[in-house]
């Protein structure tokens, strides 16, 4: 009795990408340095657990607000009744300020333009239900995280249609790739409503630079087109480069107050920069009424905890904390990602230039058996059965070129990590020896080969290469 | 209804031309040989005909322009001219220029729901807001009755988390959790500690008679997402959902807003007690499927809300002969389970699915912690069902709207803590009895009758005696008066899509017992105004 809606019924969740599935992998033979050492280590998971030593030192010294204790009386009773979707003033007011803070007071927010979502999942899932009717697209760069795929099309019956970015300009967003995604998806009928950017990207793990902002925001005026930008791993940017919003981009231009301006949107969430993606905290930015109006009573379908709210609102509300905290974390952000970068470039694997994110965007392009997708299936596999570690193949992100990676390095302690560097240097070793074996053995084939040939021309024995 | 003409036409919907680099260009396209053809070249034919045609164009455009209804069909007559002024302000902000252009760029589903016409629910919930009674700081405030909430036990989990909290949170020596445990990625449908503490509870409050196992548990964050997933998994864009009348005004929200499923009322009446009967039922689903709209199946509340009556075991079993029959699906509400008061005993849908060998699969419950446990800001709610199927897509669907980590591990606490659960249930169950009569008794004693009921935390008043005329209008009007010159909110039936008029849902559980004295007199000088000759 198979009664259920298509909906229900389709795989429209990407339950089967390989990035999906390795995460399944890891469940099945999980790394314990005790228990597991053999195990599969995650490096699948853009998770940030850096620096939960600071939230728990933070807690236990703030342990009233746990008990919503509030001075000398309780605040239990208000937040268990709190339900209001417009969420606690208090929380939001914080929130703005934390944002305006990650963009160096460049843009300054609203709350009133703010709406809490249960995650940036239910963020970019609303915002797609607010912006496009079923059936119309929205472009996106690739490569992009895997996630969206479900988020942004499954419920919301949205087409997505990829803008290629090439290694060759390391990833970057180009007119042409916009112009030519347009029309591609003109060639498919379907209506464009909007760009779906990234910014740092997911999983380049790059801040995008003014010109790709600029392109952006000149192209969607003209195709009068909204831009939605996550800007979830805006917390995280560690390198020198720093990060400019889209909002801080439109404001340089004086776009304030003009059309586009009203069609530019912010994703925003606490689960990469402060590391708490249980809690379920997301939230959209829009200087659109109705998008909020609308985004506001859709919220109902995953209001974030009244008591989660006022745990943060405290928390993002000691701003000396909150100072050392951010500093801290961004610190040990770049050193784990010195690690992994330097640690691959000693085996000859190149990692392209990033300056945020939890993870690399590794060029393995080299050790691929061919320039095919099959063969990057084939190096997945091999690494996670091989080499036991569980990274995320780039065609999962619909990359264009095969060969890349995203390997995460934040969500382990820095003994895994080196672990983990230590079992791809004795995979590379072993693959690099295969290979270097299988060039001999050609190479010796062929020479036995065309002496075979001219020794044995007559010969009614076919000696083929033995592979 | 006008609507601005945007400056930039959207070429695609008047044809499929590739996008245009301005509106204006079209424009002059088009006065430019209008003007030579008016001017005399035509004649006064063609400088009739093209302005008709003109014309023709600008109808067909504004009207592939405009926005789909708002998803609220059996929302109070917009005659009522009252109602227009109570209409929310954010629908006078889209007025603007700007916000027009916004608009018209938006999805069709948000420019209906971003300015939907609130229902005189929402209405009355937002007036209570803005002048809220308080008897010392608001004495001439609003009166919330419209709102299912219940604040008559909080102080008992007040006392609870004050004996035990301190540990719950990040853990410490008895819990042994540490941030790490709450902060990284959970299994987005719960934890498994919070799943088993809910069985545990579900168990007890659906009568022990029904074993809740906690692996056939989805938790969301709340009942709304639950009730939306729900429909997400059982039907498609354009099916139907049949839902017995008079039924809680967010199921429009919560069944049609995303999932473009439709709900068919199944007209309940007085003279039944508004009891549901398997012959409406049945003739309502016929009637779907002569028009072609395909029925998947029935949602009931249990305790009903608004009317708080409990669905008998027989009354269950016709229903389950009845999805079988038309093999459709039951999704039962049953969310105030735990706050009964009559004497009646409650029957749950979990009963009968465990007794049954066959049709367990047809059967899902919603639950949540919002009434029985008073934490609606903390955001639980439950899926239950026996159908792997739908386990499976609704755990993948609970992405979206998952519990928040710091908040389920409090619950596992709390709920654990079995003496404290049965000791609270018990004395909640008292109080909301108590709270029941005293209000019930002084209704009575104005003449204003309500139904029996037994369950919920609200009673359904029969104020069509007071009415004038005997319509919704009529209805409307008295719920004016009500908000207006007896301060108090309650919610007409009209909102609950009731078919008959002046029927009212007031909540008793926001008060405090000495509120309702006040109340009573305040309903009081209404009824004294709708007696008086007109």
């Amino acid at each position: 009795m198979n009664m259920l809606s298509k909906k229900a019924r389709c795989d429209a969740d990407g339950q089967d990408s390989s990035f999906f599935v390795g995460l399944q992998e890891y469940e099945k033979n999980p790394y314990d340095v005790v228990r597991n050492p053999s195990g599969i280590i995650q490096m699948g998971l853009a998770e940030n657990q850096l620096s939960f030593d600071l939230l728990e030192s933070w807690l236990a010294r703030n342990s009233d607000v746990a008990t919503f204790e509030k001075n000398g009386g309780s605040t239990f009773r208000e937040l268990a009744l709190f339900q209001d979707y417009h969420g606690l003033p208090a929380f939001k007011k914080v929130l703005v300020d934390f944002m305006a803070k990650i963009r160096r007071n460049k843009v300054s927010f609203h709350p009133n333009k703010l709406v809490l979502t249960a995650g940036a999942t239910s963020a970019n899932e609303t915002l797609m239900f607010c912006l496009a009717n079923p059936g119309e697209a929205f472009l996106i760069p690739t490569p992009y995280y895997p996630g969206f795929d479900r988020d942004l099309k499954w419920r919301t019956g949205v087409e997505l249609v990829p803008i290629h970015c090439s290694s060759l300009n390391k990833f970057r967003i180009t007119e042409s790739a916009l112009q030519e995604a347009y029309q591609q998806a003109q060639k498919l009928n379907l209506r464009v409503k909007g760009i779906l950017i990234t910014n740092p990207s997911n999983p380049l793990g790059a801040t995008m630079t003014r010109l790709e902002l600029n392109h952006l925001i000149t192209f969607a005026m003209d195709k009068n087109l909204h831009i939605v930008s996550d800007e979830i791993y805006s917390g995280t940017v560690f390198g020198s480069s720093s990060f400019i919003s889209i909002i801080e981009a439109a404001r340089e231009r004086n776009l304030e107050n003009t059309d586009i301006w009203s069609r530019i949107h912010i994703v925003y969430s606490l689960s990469k920069d402060l590391g708490l993606p249980g809690f379920r905290v997301g939230m959209i930015y829009s200087d659109n009424e109705t998008v909020t109006s609308a985004a506001t009573k859709m919220s109902s379908f995953g209001l974030v905890s009244s008591q989660t709210q006022y745990l943060l609102s405290n928390l993002l509300g000691d701003k000396k904390f909150m100072k050392s905290y951010m500093k801290e974390n961004r610190k040990r952000l770049k050193k784990r990602h010195e690690m992994l970068v330097s640690g691959l470039g000693n085996m000859g694997i190149r990692c392209l230039k990033s300056n945020a994110g939890l993870f690399c965007w590794v060029d393995m392009r080299h050790l691929l058996s061919s320039n095919t997708f099959e063969a990057e299936m084939e190096l997945w596999k091999k690494i996670l059965s091989e080499a036991s570690l569980n990274i995320s193949p780039g065609s999962s992100c619909h990359c264009t070129e095969p060969g890349w990676f995203r390997v995460c390095f934040a969500n382990m302690k820095k003994e895994t990590l080196k672990l983990s560097i230590q079992r791809m240097k004795t995979f590379v070793d072993s693959i690099n020896d295969e290979n270097s074996e299988n060039q001999q053995l050609s190479f010796c084939i062929t020479k036995r080969r065309s002496l075979t040939k001219w020794v044995f021309q007559l010969s009614l024995y076919d000696r083929g290469p033995d592979r | 209804m006008t609507q601005t003409f945007p400056p930039k036409p959207d070429s695609e919907d008047i044809t499929r031309k590739p996008p245009s680099t301005g509106g204006g260009t079209t424009g002059m396209r088009l006065i430019v040989p209008l003007r030579g053809v008016v001017q005399g070249r035509g004649g006064l034919i063609l400088g009739s005909l093209i302005p008709c045609a003109l014309f023709y164009f600008l109808q067909f455009y504004l009207k592939r322009r405009r926005p789909s209804p708002p998803s609220n069909p059996a929302s109070p007559s917009a005659s009522s001219s009252n109602l227009a002024e109570l209409q929310r302000t954010s629908s006078r902000s889209n007025l603007s220029s700007r916000g027009s252009i916004g608009r018209a760029l938006v999805s069709t589903r948000a420019s209906s729901i971003a300015k939907s016409n609130d229902s005189t629910y929402y209405i009355g919930l937002d007036r209570v807001k803005e002048d809220p009674y308080d008897e010392i700081d608001n004495p001439n405030g609003i009166i919330q009755l419209g709102l299912a909430e219940n604040r008559l036990s909080l102080d008992l989990i007040e006392k609870w988390l004050s004996r035990t909290l301190n540990d719950s949170i990040c853990g410490g020596s008895s819990d042994g959790l540490s941030i790490s445990g709450i902060a990284t990625y959970q299994p987005l449908d719960g934890l498994v500690e919070l799943k088993m503490a809910i069985a545990g509870l579900m168990s007890r409050v659906m009568g022990s008679a029904a074993l809740i196992d906690p692996s056939k548990l989805i938790l969301t964050s709340g009942a709304t997402p639950a009730v939306e997933i729900l429909c997400f998994c059982l039907a498609d864009q354009g099916n139907a959902l049949l839902v017995p009348t008079p039924y809680y005004p967010g199921f429009d929200r919560d069944v049609r807003w995303r999932t473009g499923v439709d709900l068919i009322p199944v007209h309940c009446r007085s003279s039944d007690n508004f009891t549901l009967s398997i012959t409406a039922l049945d003739q309502t689903f016929n009637q779907a499927r002569k028009r072609g709209q395909r029925v998947r199946g029935i949602l009931i509340s249990n305790p009903s809300n608004p009317v708080g009556n409990l669905l008998t075991r027989e009354m269950l079993y016709d229903l389950l002969d009845f999805a079988r029959e038309k093999n459709i699906h039951i999704i039962s509400d049953e969310i105030f389970a735990g706050s009964t008061y009559g004497t009646e005993e409650f029957v749950s849908m979990a009963e009968i699915i465990d007794s049954e060998d066959s049709d367990k699969e047809r059967v899902h419950i919603i639950y949540g912690l919002s009434k029985d446990l008073s934490l609606p800001g903390f955001r639980v709610g439950v899926i239950y069902s026996l159908n792997e199927n739908v386990l499976a897509a609704s755990s993948r669907l609970t992405r979206f709207s998952s519990i928040s980590a710091p908040t389920q591990r409090i619950l596992i606490s709390m709920l654990s803590d079995t003496r404290f659960i049965q000791e609270y249930f018990k004395v909640n169950r008292e109080r909301i009895r108590k709270m029941y009569e005293l209000f019930v008794t002084g209704l009575k004693q104005l003449g204003i009758e309500c139904t029996k009921s037994s369950g919920g935390l609200y009673c359904w008043v029969n104020m069509s005696g007071l009415i004038r005329p005997y319509n919704e209008k009529g209805e409307l009007e008295l719920w004016e008066k009500l908000l207006n010159i007896a301060k108090i909110n309650a919610t007409p039936g009209s909102s609950c899509h009731c078919i008959e008029p002046g029927w009212f849902r007031c909540c008793f559980t926001t008060l405090a017992e000495k509120d309702i004295p006040v109340v009573i007199d305040r309903i009081h000088k209404v009824v004294e105004t709708c007696k008086s000759p007109a």
